[in-house]
């Protein structure tokens, strides 16, 4: 396996310098892979992005939710009178009539169902009662007050640890049979051969690690204009959706509509991070709200329902032990997890694995065992639990394995660093089979922890904090190293609601060698228009710009399974590859027949390909584009163009890691934190443009902090959610992150046809441990050893004192 | 108030044209601030900021630029939100508020400005039109807020504010708290400060008699141990920063 | 009731609710889509405008307080067919992903240039601290703003000229891709 080390970009706070691409190679290459500016830019720039809300089509209404205002309630009565008689008021759905029209409840991602309007009860605080539709946004809202609703208020249910007690009230009483909150059990790893691991163990640390319930709040809500026409009994449905195609299949299914009559349209998208994979009640309503009144229905939620309603992430409680010997070798780990998945089990996890792909929280260290054992349970809260970069619980794997290798080396009296280096899988055990089912692509994990060290200057900072220490001053330094598992994935194991996460592309290149390319992913801002591009202009040798990518239309795309889990470049990216390679290859055919040579006695360079030993005579790619679409005799077999199409089912996932290293300051006085320093060393495999991988990387790297420090969606006990707003929900600005620094290796993927991983999530999910283990770091001496997120200046000063409490 | 549909009212009167409301004067010892004076000019007064460095103190983490841009010392007074920091700059440096109605002007300290959560003296028919600040020589005054993140309300704020005798001995000190349930400003603190020389001792019993003194509820923010511990640590803070510039001042 | 105002250099009048926001107007009425919506409560920072140069949120000021006004949005930035240097600078330096953020983000930087030509990092960031974005964690917006301080463009007194429109997007010349 080739493997690369570079220099480190972006060492220094000035920052803007770009090295050239390693992975692409020769400088005198013109187009392909490296860093370019983004296609998607000039439209965004001068305002004209095109976001659902943008929309205005002839005739267009404005519908909007009614919300219930308590988390556990019979509903006894809704009245809409008042709000029907509203001026400008055209419709209003509630539950009754969906009922009627047998749409009251739909189908999650997780063979669960979910009301698209209470009908019986009301499962969480904002779930959805009624839908109003009228001419503009301001009468729809107005008419929301005029409602009455009658509730009989029912005891709630806001401790997950609570959910499986004997009296517990019953959440899901609509399902036949239900007498408890139990959703799932699941379990990976050897119980018996890790408990017998433990038992001989010189040392085990045993912690509870909370992960709390957070939200990806992208900075457009989600929303969708709806246009049904009732002569064709056709459906263009405009979404903020990351999987659009899955949405479709759904859509028939839910809505009856065939489903060639349905189109779906992702515009541009203003943020998605796993909250917009979701089927929300919102979008069924503006196709239900369109069909009744035979107008155009846009329904756009505020903040305060995206926060409150919309998929949130994480909530794991996870009781975490890790055994080794005193010398300091990892030899197992163990965890017990209670989930809380809300009301409705939403969640959008491949079937086999209702925990997403947890069981990578063996990490990037050789073990002897490992077992996990997830719980799953309905609680009185909003429903959800896949989404936020990454959606498949990697993030919560990372975050504890982590933060349990930190207190062993805390109890060791071992560096953290030199503990990880001392356990890390090397790079002949690859592929490695870790405990629990995974094979572990490719990596050479100790090159990137010591590139990050370097670039931290972390014998130098280790050296600050002792005289910092010295002075009473809390200074900490917190390292992380992950491995992710993304791409999802090879179709025998992963499906979701039964399709399979292959992912189609296809690729035409037009008669004078410009071309389209299609694709299944949907971009939320990671630059798909650009990276794409680059890929097939890497594989036949046209300039990026003479490619347009189109996405985000099922009826111009086709079919796979959205973004999300980071597999655009994974899947997508193999798709778009492989399709190139497949175009290029017929392109060999149509010019051997043009130069009335053998296809074998062809040699490929960059856009042309020309006869072995004299490459003076050839044809570029526009040359056989033209007669493949002209009037050259085509050899047997060989249609007349030059296109492609190929659906791709990944062999395995693909295995990005990377290596953090955080610096804080704590004012002992306040419990304030200041994140001072950020080292960040990625390796996605192959780069194929840098400037956007580290654009991916920078923004995780806030999420992480927002995480570390701020977010969290709490629920009082009456089960009020009390992160409604982003007054209370808060996120980073620019003053709470520092100027990231940012470092790579580059060990590519060996099944992947580039060779690349993905990067879209890791920045989310390695940064959380680095900046919770240097907050901890920095309280050691006061004798603190754990703490949950977030750490806000109330819970670090409470932990500075001896008094840490989880979050829930 | 009315985006979040808690207010409807049914007239509604656009001030920010009453461009004569929006001044910074002096006036031999008093500084005069005009009730429609934005936070963005406060804090770009240089002259503010060498008379009153605990406005630039304040404003600098009030919101953010942008709203300051907007927000008005007038509207943050009237809104009275108990989190709201410029009732407490307002208090310490024994600010007045000049309010104007049908029957002519009035002139209330500003301790008596505010009678509880969301509510103010200024009635229906008024408008406060102006703040008074008084100007005294060698002092100096500072706050400092701790917040969960840039732009957030406070958790917990206190301000601090004196002038110094000949002798070096405080004349006058005041000290006021934010968001902690706290009616006026720390008077046990200042009767046992004044006439004396600052000093670390008296300052960490004013932080103690501080943290007694207010009367915080616990919420997101943080639990009420916190907030206590905060109104201490945060008042030590000030009263020495507000020390060492009132010994540091020229202004005579 | 009647507003008047110039947009983007254009004069606008048009009979509204008291109670419309000045984000509502220019989005719905005027159908400048460019300046965004993202919260209930002042907190984001997406529809940031120039409000007689200043930025203010738009969806904190209702239109009618926005009457005899002089408002830029984004869609006046570019002078003429000119990008300007901030516009410039985002696509230089990958400060935007989603774009969401962007348009307030690139308003706010004209305001700070317009005022302080040659900002450190800290004041840019204290610039936008009020003005959330998800995708980017800043620091390339940071570098953005900088490549147009150190890009300021040739004569700064070009009025800007893009006045309300009914379009929905407008064609990009493809010699601006690559650049
Ligand atoms: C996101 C955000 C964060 C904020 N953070 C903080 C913070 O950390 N600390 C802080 O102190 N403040 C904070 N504020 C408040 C901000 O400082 C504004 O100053 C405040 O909202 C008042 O705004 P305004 O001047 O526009 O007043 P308005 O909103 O116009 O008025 C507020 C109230 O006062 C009345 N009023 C206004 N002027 C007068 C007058 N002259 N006479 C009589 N009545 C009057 C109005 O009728 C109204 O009832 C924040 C605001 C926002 C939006
Ligand atoms: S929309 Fe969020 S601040 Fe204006
Ligand atoms: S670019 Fe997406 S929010 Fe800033």
């Amino acid at each position: 396996m080739t493997t690369i080390t570079e220099a480190p970009e972006n060492v220094a706070a000035e920052g803007a310098h770009h090295p050239a691409n390693p992975a692409a190679g020769d400088a005198d290459r013109p187009v392909g892979h490296g860093r370019l500016q983004r296609k998607e830019d000039p439209r965004f720039v001068r305002g004209k992005g095109r976001y659902v809300d943008d929309l205005a089509l002839p005739g267009m209404l404005h519908g909007a939710i009614l919300r219930s205002p308590v988390a556990h309630a019979r509903l006894v009565s809704v009245d809409t009178s008042a709000a029907l008689a509203h001026p400008g008021v055209v419709a209003v759905i509630t539950g009754k009539d969906l009922q009627g029209l047998g749409l009251a409840w739909m189908p999650t991602l997780s063979a669960d169902v979910q009301a698209v309007l209470a009908t019986d009860k009301v499962r969480f605080h904002g779930q959805e009662i009624a839908f109003v539709v009228a001419e503009d946004r301001y009468a729809a809202r107005d008419a929301l007050e005029l409602v009455e609703v009658e509730y009989d208020i029912l005891p709630p249910l806001t401790d997950v640890r609570k959910a499986m007690d004997p009296d517990a009230p019953v959440i899901r009483d609509d399902l036949e049979g239900r007498t408890d909150n139990h959703i799932f059990d699941w379990e990976a790893g050897n119980k018996a051969e890790t408990d017998a691991v433990f038992a001989s163990a010189d040392v085990i640390v045993s912690q509870e690690i909370v992960y709390p319930r957070v939200h990806p709040a992208p900075m457009e809500t989600c929303g969708a204009v709806a246009d049904f026409d009732p002569v064709e009994g056709a459906l263009t449905l405009y979404e903020t959706s990351q999987a659009p195609h899955a949405h479709r299949t759904l859509f028939a299914i839910v809505a009856g509509i065939p489903e060639h009559k349905i189109r779906i349209v992702s515009p541009d998208i203003g943020g998605g991070f796993g909250n917009k994979v979701g089927i929300y009640p919102g979008y069924v309503l503006a196709v239900v709200g369109s069909i009744v009144t035979g107008r155009p229905v846009k329904w756009m939620e505020d903040r305060s329902e995206n926060l409150m309603s919309t998929s949130f992430a994480r909530d794991y409680v996870m009781q975490g032990e890790i055994a080794a010997t005193k010398d300091g070798k990892i030899l197992a780990i163990r965890t017990n997890v209670l989930a809380d998945h809300g009301a409705f089990n939403s969640t959008a996890q491949p079937t086999k694995y209702p925990a997403g792909f947890f069981h990578i929280f063996t990490g990037s260290y050789d073990l002897k065992a490992a077992h996990c054992a997830v719980t799953g349970v309905y609680t009185n809260k909003a429903p959800g639990g896949v989404a936020y970069a990454c959606s498949f619980r990697v993030t919560e794997a990372v975050y504890l394995v982590e933060r349990l290798v930190d207190m062993l080396a805390h109890r060791l009296e071992i560096d953290p660093a030199e503990l990880r280096i001392r356990n890390f899988i090397q790079p002949d055990q690859f592929p490695y089979a870790n405990k629990t089912g995974w094979e572990y692509d490719s990596g050479e994990y100790e090159r990137a922890m010591r590139l990050s060290m370097e670039i931290a200057g972390y014998d130098e900072l280790r050296r600050e904090q002792a005289e910092k220490r010295a002075r009473g001053e809390l200074m900490g330094i917190g390292i992380s190293f992950f491995t992710e598992t993304v791409g999802a994935g090879p179709r025998k194991h992963m499906d979701i609601v039964g399709l399979g996460m292959a992912d189609g592309a296809e690729l035409r290149i037009h008669p004078t060698g410009k071309a389209v390319v299609r694709i299944s992913v949907q971009s939320q801002g990671q630059g798909h228009e650009t990276t794409f591009a680059q890929i097939v202009a890497e594989e036949i040798g046209i300039p990026p710009e003479d490619i347009d990518v189109v996405h985000g239309d099922t009826d111009q795309t086709p079919f796979g399974l959205g973004t999300y889990g980071s597999r655009s470049t994974p899947v997508s990216g193999a798709a778009v590859a492989l399709v190139a390679r497949k175009v290029r290859e017929k392109a060999r055919f149509i010019a051997a027949a043009m130069l009335e040579t053998r296809p074998e006695d062809l040699e490929w360079e960059k856009g042309r390909w020309f006869v072995k030993g004299d490459p003076s005579i050839g044809k570029t790619l526009a040359e056989i584009a033209m007669g493949a679409h002209g009037t050259v005799a085509l050899p047997e077999g060989i249609d007349g163009n030059l296109d492609a199409e190929v659906t791709y089912d990944p062999p395995n996932l693909t295995f990005p890691f990377g290596a953090y290293i955080c610096v804080v300051d704590v004012d002992p006085g306040t419990g304030h934190v200041t994140v001072r320093r950020f080292i960040a060393v990625d390796d996605c495999g192959t780069r194929i443009n840098p400037m956007i991988i580290e654009g991916q990387v920078h923004g995780g790297l806030a999420d992480g902090v927002g995480m570390a420090l701020m977010q969290i969606i709490e629920f009082d006990e009456e089960g009020n959610c009390l992160g409604g707003s982003f007054m209370d929900y808060l996120i980073p600005t620019a003053m709470e992150v520092p100027d990231w620094e940012t470092g790579f290796t580059v060990t590519p993927s060996p099944h992947h046809p580039i060779g690349a991983k993905g990067v879209g999530e890791s920045a989310t999910v390695g940064s959380p441990p680095a900046i919770v283990n240097a907050i901890v770091d920095a309280l050691s001496p006061l004798g603190v050893t754990h703490m949950d997120m977030p750490c806000t200046p109330a819970r670090v000063w409470a932990a500075s004192q001896g008094r840490a409490r989880p979050p829930i | 108030m009315m985006k979040l549909r808690l207010a409807r009212p049914e007239w509604l009167i656009d001030i920010n044209d009453l461009r004569e409301l929006d001044f910074i004067l002096r006036n031999g010892d008093v500084l005069r601030v005009g009730a429609m004076t934005r936070h963005a000019t406060l804090l770009e007064s240089a002259e503010v900021s060498r008379l009153f460095p605990i406005v630039s103190d304040a404003e600098r983490v009030i919101a953010d630029p942008t709203v300051r841009n907007r927000g008005t010392i007038g509207g943050s007074l009237c809104q009275a939100d108990p989190a709201e920091d410029l009732s407490t700059v307002c208090e310490v440096l024994r600010g007045s508020a000049v309010i104007r109605g049908p029957r002519g002007e009035r002139v209330i300290p500003l301790t008596e400005f505010h009678q509880g959560p969301y509510e103010t003296a200024v009635a229906q028919n008024e408008l406060l039109t102006e703040v008074r600040f008084p100007i005294r020589p060698r002092s100096g005054s500072a706050y400092e807020k701790v917040e969960r993140r840039v732009g957030d309300w406070a958790i917990v704020a206190a301000g601090a504010a004196m002038s110094l005798a000949d002798d070096g001995t405080m004349d006058d000190v005041a000290m006021g708290l934010t968001s902690v349930g706290l009616a006026g400003t720390v008077t046990e603190a200042e009767d046992l400060l004044r006439g004396k020389a600052p000093s670390e001792e008296l300052f960490v019993e004013a932080g103690r008699i501080a943290a007694r003194a207010c009367d915080p509820v616990a919420d997101q923010r943080g639990p009420v141990d916190y907030k206590r511990h905060l109104a201490d640590e945060l008042t030590r803070r000030v009263l020495r920063r507000a020390a060492v510039r009132a010994t540091d001042s020229q202004e005579g | 009731m009647q507003i008047s105002m110039t947009v983007n250099g254009a004069e606008v009048t048009n009979v509204i609710e008291p109670r419309v926001l000045l984000v509502h107007y220019i989005r719905d009425v005027l159908r400048l889509t460019g300046t965004h919506w993202g919260c209930d409560t002042s907190n984001c920072g997406t529809c940031v405008v120039l409000m007689d140069g200043t930025p203010v949120k738009s969806c904190t000021v209702l239109a009618a307080m926005a009457d005899g006004r002089d408002i830029r949005t984004v869609e006046g930035l570019a002078a003429g067919g000119t990008l300007d240097p901030v516009q410039q600078g985002f696509m230089e330096e990958h400060g935007l992903q989603c774009g969401f953020c962007t348009p307030g983000m690139m308003l706010t930087a004209r305001a700070l240039l317009d005022k302080n030509p040659h900002p450190d990092d800290g004041e840019i960031r204290e610039a936008i601290s009020g003005q959330i974005c998800r995708c980017t964690g800043y620091a390339t917006i940071v570098r953005s703003v900088k490549w147009a301080a150190e890009h300021p463009r040739l004569s700064d007194n070009e009025q800007a000229d893009a006045g309300p429109s009914e379009e929905f997007a407008d064609t990009i010349p493809a010699e601006e891709v690559r650049s």
